[in-house]
């Protein structure tokens, strides 16, 4: 047991971590490169703006399931972030305590870790069948029903920590509680809130599965959002299952654009707000 | 013009934990009252009460009576209570997303005043009561967590000045800062008895007799004793203060 046998030790276990730290980012980068690879041949203005064609014209493009994307990424937005924020204000500010926030809380928890698919699965029963058809609002629901309980975790966390003192200085000076929380706490924790929202949106932009049920999908353009409406994450499954060589190649594209689409929200909520003023 | 205050037999509660324990007391209006004593005997909690912040932890009750300017501040509204009754707290509390300017004028901006005239006109005045002003004058549009910890507790100062309360509570409002900031803040204790009744909770027995004109010693929630400053410090009736402020205990 001496020195030498000490810093050999040292020696073996660093490059265990750092093996370890290689394998780990082996699939990472392969799925990166491996998409890009295929996907950049791809990729060329027409992706972006024509309709798919049928097989064997060349030129067919994605440019519905973008849209398709953007839309239903955007009405589960437009629900998802005020009613998490909403309700997250009323876990942390309101109602800390009762047997309501710890079930809501609980219940979040659990949503966090359901599998999509069975969102999905819920939404067709409850809002497609009902409706009688497939819509990019179901799609958008079903989206928003996923985005929810991981904003109102993210904002909880970010609300708690903003220190008691702060909220006690606001009340101390006969500012009354809604105006304490609205002017003084939420723009405290603003940045952080704001960032957890974005990670939740890219969250939801890649998934597949609750689409597969409520949006269904669509070769044309959908009129209205009350019909079944195209998506990325769909049409790239339904490419890249199909024998066609050029729908692979299209599935490629597909895929490299919503990676894209999805590693640029994660970076604009990393860096456009790191500095928290917390 | 601060106001005076009498406290009635004043009880206070934390869940089953009784802090205060009938307290009684007179506050003379325009003097600095210090209120001394070992950690948990209730000082904390009793001016919390004054301005009615100890209820709002869950799970606390308060019974007994305080009369603020001849009315029980019981049956008053918390928050425009609170407007009469400044509070300055342990650790220096700006709002982080606040500029200096925004801190200042916090209390009355968001109770609706919106002149900005009139603003200006409060956050310069405060400040100069706070002996901030000329410190940052330059730099009003800087976040308030750009100062130091004693500019920060100034601010804090202004900010409750700001509002114009005739009575400021101030707990233990120097314990986080150094030596020189807290002669800044001892100072200025001493001017602001000119326009305001001052409570001010402190653990350090040299601070109260620099700077209070009345000392009251809390013991176990109860107040053990309540006079001039020089008579508590040099001839305290009570033994138990004297074993206190000798350093017996606590």
């Amino acid at each position: 047991m001496n020195e030498y046998f000490r810093k050999y030790k040292n020696l073996m276990m660093l490059t265990v971590f750092i093996g370890a730290t290689i394998i780990a980012l082996i699939p990472l980068f392969g799925v990166l490169g491996y998409v890009v690879k295929n996907g950049l041949s791809a990729l060329n203005l027409q992706f972006f703006v024509n309709l798919p064609k049928a097989m064997g014209l060349p030129g067919g493009g994605m440019a519905n399931a973008i849209a398709g994307t953007l839309i239903m990424v955007l009405i589960a937005s437009a629900l998802g972030i005020p009613i998490g924020i909403l309700a997250a204000i009323y876990l942390t500010e309101y109602d800390r305590h009762s047997w309501l926030s710890t079930g809501v809380r609980f219940a979040t928890d659990v949503l966090t870790g359901i599998p999509s698919i069975i969102v999905g699965i819920v939404i067709y029963t409850a809002v497609v069948l009902r409706m009688g058809n497939f819509s990019a609002l179901a799609g958008g629901l079903s989206l928003a029903v996923i985005m929810i309980p991981l904003i109102i975790r993210s904002t909880e966390e970010m609300l708690k920590l903003v220190s008691h003192s702060i909220r006690e200085a606001g009340f101390a000076l006969g500012i009354s509680k809604a105006k304490t929380i609205l002017k003084i706490v939420l723009p405290t924790a603003a940045k952080g809130i704001i960032t957890g929202a974005m990670l939740a949106v890219a969250r939801v932009a890649g998934e597949t599965a609750p689409l597969l049920f409520t949006a269904l999908g669509n070769q044309y353009w959908s009129r209205s959002l009350n019909e079944p409406t195209a998506s990325l994450p769909v049409q790239i499954f339904q490419y890249a299952t199909s024998p066609y060589k050029e729908w692979h190649q299209l599935a490629w594209a597909g895929s490299l654009v919503l990676i894209l689409m999805v590693i640029t929200l994660n970076l604009v909520a990393r860096y456009a707000f790191r500095s928290r003023s917390i | 013009m601060g106001q005076t205050l009498s406290v009635r037999q004043l009880e206070a509660w934390y869940g089953s934990n009784k802090t205060l324990k009938g307290i009684n007391m007179e506050v003379a209006s325009n003097h600095v009252t210090a209120i001394i004593g070992p950690s948990g005997c209730g000082k904390s909690t009793f001016v919390r009460c004054i301005n009615r912040m100890h209820e709002t932890m869950p799970g606390t009750k308060v019974k007994g009576e305080i009369i603020l300017d001849g009315k029980s501040i019981y049956d008053q509204d918390p928050v425009a209570l609170r407007k009469m009754v400044g509070m300055v707290f342990q650790k220096p509390n700006p709002f982080p997303s606040m500029s200096i300017y925004e801190n200042v004028v916090a209390g009355v901006r968001l109770n609706g005043m919106r002149n900005k005239q009139n603003l200006q006109g409060i956050a310069e005045k405060s400040l100069r009561m706070a002996a901030l002003w000329d410190e940052v004058k330059d730099r009003l549009n800087y976040s308030g967590m750009s100062l130091s910890g004693g500019q920060q507790q100034r601010l804090c100062i202004a900010r409750a000045l700001a509002v114009e309360p005739s009575v400021l509570l101030m707990d233990e409002p120097a314990s986080a800062l150094d030596p020189i900031a807290t002669t800044h803040i001892e100072e200025l204790v001493r001017q602001l008895k000119e326009d305001y009744t001052i409570l001010i909770v402190t653990h350090n027995m040299q601070q109260a007799a620099r700077i209070a004109d009345s000392t009251a010693f809390f013991l176990n929630g109860e107040l053990v004793e309540h006079g001039a400053t020089s008579e508590i410090f040099t001839n305290p009736n009570d033994k138990r203060t004297e074993d206190y402020i000798t350093g017996r205990f606590g």
